[in-house]
């Protein structure tokens, strides 16, 4: 945890109506490491992600990105920052080939066709999509949709990733390929990544620090056998279950 | 397939296309006058058609005023021509640029205020209505009595003018229809037509891979109005009258959408297909019944002839037709 910050977010807050989705949420994800953002549905994890990547603006609170403020900017300023997300509930470009969304997002990073075409089929590539680049993305399975997210975000070139739950649906080998997908990735690339996952066989395999959120408030972070042994943490997640359940 | 740029077009498509052209070019040595002024018909609807589909087609955001731009081209180069005897070919830049501004401003007007759907397609339509009840009080451009150009000379064509035949408007029209074509191509494999259909396709995804949605809407809402004004230009000269109540009717603005939504939104060669087919229709349509003396015996058919279209095909023609044919495109 020596290294520099590529992401900091600083009391980060945002309320819906009655709700406080986001409650003075800090941590930071050191330069090319894995940080994951755990917690039960309703933590705050997609709300934190929004925030960070310029879809809401937060009421309090900051976000800086290699040490500079990119609070509150519009999504695609966000991405110019170098911020590439991924949606939870995916959001291909249906009429477009596999190959084509992701150019979209190479495009971000040059302006030459053959470059941006050449870089998409690479990470098509790594990622595992490349027999389907010529697919329509509406025909895509939803596994194959959410590896398509990643695709697309990574091709933007960003300097960290957020992955909103990108796994989700995908079978235990499935996992595993991605799993070390993202550790070659990282490795690789020296690209940061912000996950939150559900499956905790990936989170526990891929990150170097877990953050959890628990009713949009950090409750706990660690390194990952630290998290999973801490008390509160199990009690949010386990809750005050009556024996048998 | 990875080598090959989408850019390129494999020999069947290009000998398909040259085909195409060839037949174009010739169909005027043997075509009578009825036939060719009805391919004139044919080639404006299809340019307009093809103008729209750059917004509403490629990038998604529906249009339903579209006249306007058609009247404002028309108005311009002809007022021009009539009251400074400038030529059309100055004059319909100038009406290209007239349209261009109106498109940018009515599309940053909503896009700015996250007006979208039909919300946006209600807003084209009502500055389109705007402009023609301004135009009816517009006593420059004569008003509701209308634009008059002087009579054209028909012993020869003077093309620097724009005064001539059918004949000569075919091949200007069919020169403009082929070169809209090759634009669309062209911008479709760019950058900006990814972003073009990448907002048609998810306007939350395209902005967070880094697309500025409102600069491109309005970038392609002006080059769509602007392309538009330009055959609302050879229109003007070619009908050598405007009225406020023709040029922005509401009606051209539907006729405009009707042949690409035919012949297959956001694709290449639907609106051009469409075209061909709904005015052949129309025409049709109007000798099978000319006998009957029943009022609106027509409209019912070709109603009915596009309900059955749409019903069949709800993504237009050419997706389909490309299909059987085998031929390949770069639009969806």
């Amino acid at each position: 945890m020596s290294a520099a910050p590529i992401l900091e977010v600083r009391g980060l807050s945002k309320r819906f109506r009655g709700l406080q989705a986001v409650d003075g949420v800090s941590f930071s994800v050191p330069k090319g490491s894995i940080v994951a953002l755990i917690g039960p549905n309703g933590a705050g994890k997609t709300t934190t992600f929004n925030l960070i990547a310029g879809a809401i603006r937060p009421d309090s609170g900051s976000v800086l990105l290699d040490g500079a403020d990119v609070t509150g900017l519009r999504p695609d300023q966000a991405c110019h920052a170098g911020i590439g997300r991924t949606f939870q509930l995916v959001k291909p470009f249906g009429a477009l080939s596999v190959l084509q969304n992701v150019m979209v997002g190479a495009l971000h990073a040059t302006g030459n066709m053959r470059e941006a075409r050449e870089a998409s089929w690479a990470i098509l590539e790594r990622l595992g999509l490349a027999e389907r680049a010529e697919t329509p993305a509406k025909s895509l399975t939803l596994p194959e949709r959410k590896r398509l997210e990643t695709a697309r975000a990574l091709a933007t070139r960003p300097k960290i990733l957020l992955l909103d739950e990108v796994m989700a649906g995908l079978r235990p080998t499935e996992i595993d390929q991605m799993v070390r997908a993202f550790a070659d990735l990282t490795r690789e690339t020296g690209i940061s990544i912000l996950l939150t996952e559900h499956v905790m066989r990936a989170v526990m395999a891929l990150s170097h620090h877990i953050v959890v959120l628990h009713h949009g408030q950090k409750i706990c972070e660690g390194a990952p056998e630290q998290v999973s042994r801490d008390p509160q943490v199990l009690e949010c997640y386990l809750g005050h279950a009556p024996a048998g359940a | 397939m990875r080598g090959a740029g989408p850019v390129a077009l494999s020999p069947r498509t290009a000998l398909a296309l040259a085909g195409f052209v060839a037949i174009m070019v010739v169909l005027p040595f043997i075509a009578n006058d009825y036939i060719v002024s009805v391919l004139v018909v044919v080639l404006f609807s299809a340019y307009f058609g093809q103008s729209w589909n750059i917004i509403t087609g490629f990038t998604g955001q529906l249009s339903l005023g579209h006249a306007l731009y058609v009247g404002l081209g028309a108005y311009t180069s002809a007022a021009l021509f009539v009251h400074f005897d400038l030529s059309p070919w100055l004059g319909m830049p100038a009406g290209m640029a007239v349209a261009a501004i109106a498109g940018s401003l009515i599309a940053a007007l909503s896009f700015r205020f996250r007006v979208g759907g039909v919300y946006f397609a209600l807003l084209t339509i009502a500055f389109s209505e705007f402009v023609r009840i301004l135009f009816d009080h517009f006593k420059w451009v004569g008003a509701t009595e209308g634009l008059f150009l002087p009579v054209a000379n028909l012993a020869h064509d003077d093309p620097l003018h724009l005064r001539g035949s059918p004949t000569m408007f075919y091949y200007f029209l069919l020169a403009l229809t082929l070169g809209v074509l090759g634009l669309s191509h062209l911008l479709l494999n760019r950058r900006v037509g990814y972003y073009w259909q990448a907002i048609r396709e998810d306007e939350e995804a395209a902005q967070a891979l880094g697309i500025d949605v409102f600069r491109c809407k309005v970038m392609a809402m002006a080059l769509s109005a602007a392309l538009t004004a330009l055959g609302g230009g050879f229109l003007a000269f070619y009908d050598n009258n405007l009225y406020p109540d023709t040029a922005f009717s509401l009606g051209r603005s539907i006729e405009i959408i009707t042949a690409p939504i035919i012949g297959g939104l956001g694709t290449l060669f639907g609106p051009i297909l469409g075209a061909f087919l709904l005015t052949s229709l129309g025409e049709t349509m109007t000798n099978l019944t000319s006998g009957w003396e029943i009022a609106g015996l027509k409209q019912w058919f070709y109603g009915a002839a596009l309900l059955l279209i749409v019903a069949l095909l709800p993504s237009g023609i050419w997706p389909w037709l490309r299909r059987v044919i085998g031929l390949e495109e770069s639009g969806r």
